[in-house]
């Protein structure tokens, strides 16, 4: 039922600065409402933004948050993990932080299987900045540096986490939103490096320049391109062309950084002084 | 309006932005548009599936069982 708003916005600072039918305020929704089910507590929950339209949700939200610089918002949750592995860490950041000037961060920490929660607020562009292509662009669509149409190809950043060591990697859409709860429910409960894909849609910079016009119709776009994940890979490669599967896509639980370097604490504690 | 719905609707105009997708997503049209805004003309027909408030990017409206009050 209804979110109890007062304990987790800080409702003071509402309304937002998102343009209207923003999908970034209905991802927060999300998190929010997998934070109440999953009953973490707030006061042992941090979270942590780089720079971008996505990256200001932690300003209303009611926690302990930090809005870093651009890119890094993973390393300075990486560090808050390291120096306090109890915090629940979540980390919110936009496709151009995470996947363009912060790609070698998200590879790291997938690599060292940190215990943090990653949410991607993917509307595969650069919203704050006014519409620049991100490396999620997909082909062939249009952004204020690609005015003749995408001609890169883009990267599946799912495929990306995983190639990388991912262990929990699911996907989901602001469409789909009780979905997307359930998956960011998963990842909250992940003991490790845990991705959440989240498309969202900028239909200010995206939706305007595709022929998308309205937040609806750009809420339809994901709806018709996403495909459980089930049935994904009974799908030929033509049937895969422009769609993308939703759902857990990878659930491979391994040891959880903190834990090693915990153990590294004790023999280091034991050998003592040594070097 | 009196309502027999068991749902309480109730909209922020504060935060509202107008965009429409409450409207859209509800099953049972329970909403009308005031300009893009909702206004809610059939409480009674809610089915407290919380689509509205689900995909409402402004957390301006919310649905909640009249027994939570
Ligand atoms: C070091 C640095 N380089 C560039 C910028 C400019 N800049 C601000 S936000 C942004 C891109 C944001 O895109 P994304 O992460 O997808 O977030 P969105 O706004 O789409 O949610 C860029 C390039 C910056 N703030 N800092
Ligand atoms: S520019 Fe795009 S991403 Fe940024 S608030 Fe507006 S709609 Fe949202
Ligand atoms: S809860 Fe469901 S039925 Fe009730 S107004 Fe919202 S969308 Fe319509
Ligand atoms: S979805 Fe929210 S912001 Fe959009 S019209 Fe409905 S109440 Fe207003
Ligand atoms: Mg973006």
């Amino acid at each position: 039922m209804a979110l109890p708003l007062e304990k987790y916005l800080r409702v003071g600072k509402l309304p937002h600065i998102w343009c209207p039918g923003c999908g970034h305020g209905i991802v927060t929704q999300a998190i929010i409402r997998a934070i109440d089910e999953t009953g973490l507590d707030t006061e042992e929950t941090v979270i942590v933004s780089g720079i971008g339209c996505s990256s200001r949700a932690p300003g209303y939200m009611n926690f302990d948050t930090l809005h870093t610089t651009h890119g890094r918002a993973i390393p300075f949750a990486t560090g808050i993990k390291m120096a306090n592995p109890e915090l629940n860490v979540i980390v919110i950041t936009g496709d151009g932080d995470a996947a363009a000037i912060g790609g070698n961060h998200l590879i790291h920490a997938a690599r060292r299987n940190i215990g943090l929660t990653v949410v991607c607020f993917n509307n595969n562009i650069y919203g704050m900045t006014s519409g620049q292509y991100s490396p999620l662009t997909p082909r062939g669509s249009y952004a204020s540096t690609a005015p003749y149409g995408m001609f890169e190809r883009p990267f599946d950043l799912c495929e990306l986490v995983k190639g990388a060591g991912g262990s929990f990697i699911a996907r989901s859409t602001a469409y789909h939103t009780r979905h997307l709860t359930n998956m960011i429910k998963e990842a909250l409960k992940y003991e490790g490096f845990s991705f959440v894909d989240a498309l969202s849609q900028c239909p200010t910079y995206y939706g305007r320049r595709n022929r998308l016009r309205t937040p609806l119709d750009m809420l339809n776009w994901l709806r018709d391109r996403a495909v459980p994940a089930s049935s994904w890979d009974k799908m030929t490669p033509e049937e895969k062309d422009g769609k993308f599967p939703i759902g857990i896509l990878v659930n491979q639980p391994s040891t959880e950084l903190t834990k090693v370097y915990g153990e590294v604490m004790v023999k280091a504690a034991a050998e003592g002084g040594r070097g | 309006m009196v309502s027999d719905s068991p749902y309480e609707i109730a909209v922020n105009e504060k935060w509202c932005k107008k965009c429409g997708l409450c409207i859209a997503f509800c099953p049972k049209d329970v909403l009308e548009s005031d300009g893009g805004g909702p206004i809610v003309k059939a409480p009674s027909q809610c089915i407290g599936c919380l689509l509205c408030e689900m995909h409402c990017p402004d957390f301006a409206i919310t649905v909640k069982r009249r027994a939570e009050k």
